[in-house]
């Protein structure tokens, strides 16, 4: 092993602020609704669940590589990064801020930090509104031309309605241990058993959700080391992503999937995502367990 | 069945600081989290320092008040409202957090 010149900063062990603060231009986070104006849930008190000052997400208008952009920034720490009334609003407020036409500036990209096991359960339905008015608001962004680019790297994952808000995007950026799936392994194995989907088996969750899977089927964009330079780096790359959404565009990722799913028609011996590798061409699918992010970079074939 | 309604405990304290802090973009440190809480400062005009806290974890008084006063106690902070919410976080961390606020405005 040979020691690295500069210590890496862990994406995953950075709060949501301090990811924030090493991905924009040094000292550019302007934040809006910031921790000391208490915008905070209405529902958690009444439950006695205690609130964040800030509803677990940092808001507001930066610049990246010198170009003004707007991003969010979940802390995976407060509730999971779940999305409640405040949360989800204050999402959805930066990205109609994104649009809002001559009087507003028009970003370069809007930029999500995102990290949430979904939907907030103790404001479940307005929880699960604020998420569908994410994705509307995330669509009308694109529709306009301005990429929206998601990095996906911390503890928690990316799962249930920021899962579908985060495949919605222009630019998708994960590490090897980011991890981005609808619904999150434990869910699986409480509806459908642990036959099913063992949720305590770190390695298949991994095999089934995680950065090096996404990369290898198409899922994301970029893949990347633990490292904020990285996803620096990958946002910055992620600026010129925008990709329109046209009947072409998901017509083609309709023809990915499909063909996915029939990769593993019939008899399946063995591990299945490993299967789904192979079959996809990947060269050595099964020590892709052990390999580094970059020899993983150079097997994808999708 | 327990007879406590699901309710966060509401604290205050209120000190006379010695150490003026001044003017200060409000800080904020430390994650509302399992075992875990985040301190907000302000800064306020006068010579009090207020402390408010929100905690889930409730009759636990006696403790965060020989906490906060043994913040106050080596910091003596003046003109600083300390606004805190609390997920059972144990007192050392809480020692800590409110160290590193106070860090934060005065390195």
């Amino acid at each position: 092993m040979t020691a690295p010149v500069l210590r890496a900063i862990s994406f995953v062990e950075c709060s949501a602020r301090e990811r924030l603060s090493h991905i924009v231009d040094a000292g550019s986070f302007h934040e809006w609704l910031p921790p000391a104006e208490r915008v905070t849930s209405p529902h958690l008190a009444q439950l006695g669940v205690p609130m964040a000052f800030d509803d677990g997400v940092a808001i507001g208008r930066a610049t990246l590589a010198g170009r003004t952009i707007f991003v969010a920034a979940q802390e995976g720490e407060f509730m999971g990064g779940g999305v409640g009334e405040v949360h989800g609003a204050k999402l959805v407020g930066l990205l109609r801020r994104a649009i809002r036409g001559e009087s507003g500036e028009r970003p370069a990209a809007v930029v999500l930090l995102a990290e949430s096991g979904g939907v907030r359960l103790h404001e479940a339905n307005a929880g699960l509104i604020a998420v569908s008015e994410v994705m509307r608001a995330l669509l009308d962004v694109r529709a306009a031309g301005i990429p929206v680019i998601v990095l996906i790297g911390g503890a928690n994952g990316c799962f249930g309605g920021m899962g579908i808000v985060a495949r919605c995007a222009d630019h998708v950026v994960m590490s090897d241990i980011g991890r981005l799936a609808m619904s999150g392994p434990e869910v699986i194995e409480a509806s459908h058993g642990v036959d099913e989907f063992d949720a305590r088996d770190r390695a298949l969750v991994w095999r089934t959700t995680g950065g090096k899977h996404r990369w290898l089927c198409g899922d994301c964009d970029a893949l990347v080391d633990d490292d904020v330079a990285e996803f620096r780096a990958a946002a910055i790359t992620g600026l010129e992503s925008s990709k329109p959404v046209t009947l072409q565009l998901l017509e083609t990722e309709h023809a990915l999937l499909v063909n996915r799913l029939h990769l593993l028609d019939g008899e399946v011996g063995g591990d299945e995502a490993i299967s789904l590798w192979a079959r996809l061409g990947v060269v050595d699918a099964a020590g892709v367990g052990d390999l580094n992010v970059d020899a993983v970079r150079a097997l994808r074939t999708v | 069945m327990s007879d406590i309604p699901p309710a966060l405990e509401s604290l205050h304290y209120r000190f006379e600081g010695a150490q003026p802090v001044g003017p200060f973009e409000p800080v904020l440190v430390g994650v509302v989290g399992s075992g875990n809480l985040e301190v907000l400062l302000e800064a306020v005009a006068g010579n009090e320092c207020t402390v408010h806290i929100e905690t889930s974890a409730r009759g636990f008084g006696p403790i965060w008040e020989a906490v906060v006063s043994d913040f106050h106690q080596r910091h003596s902070l003046a003109g600083i409202r300390i606004s805190v919410n609390d997920m059972g976080a144990t007192p050392a961390v809480v020692s800590l957090r409110l160290d590193q606020a106070a860090q934060e405005i005065r390195p």
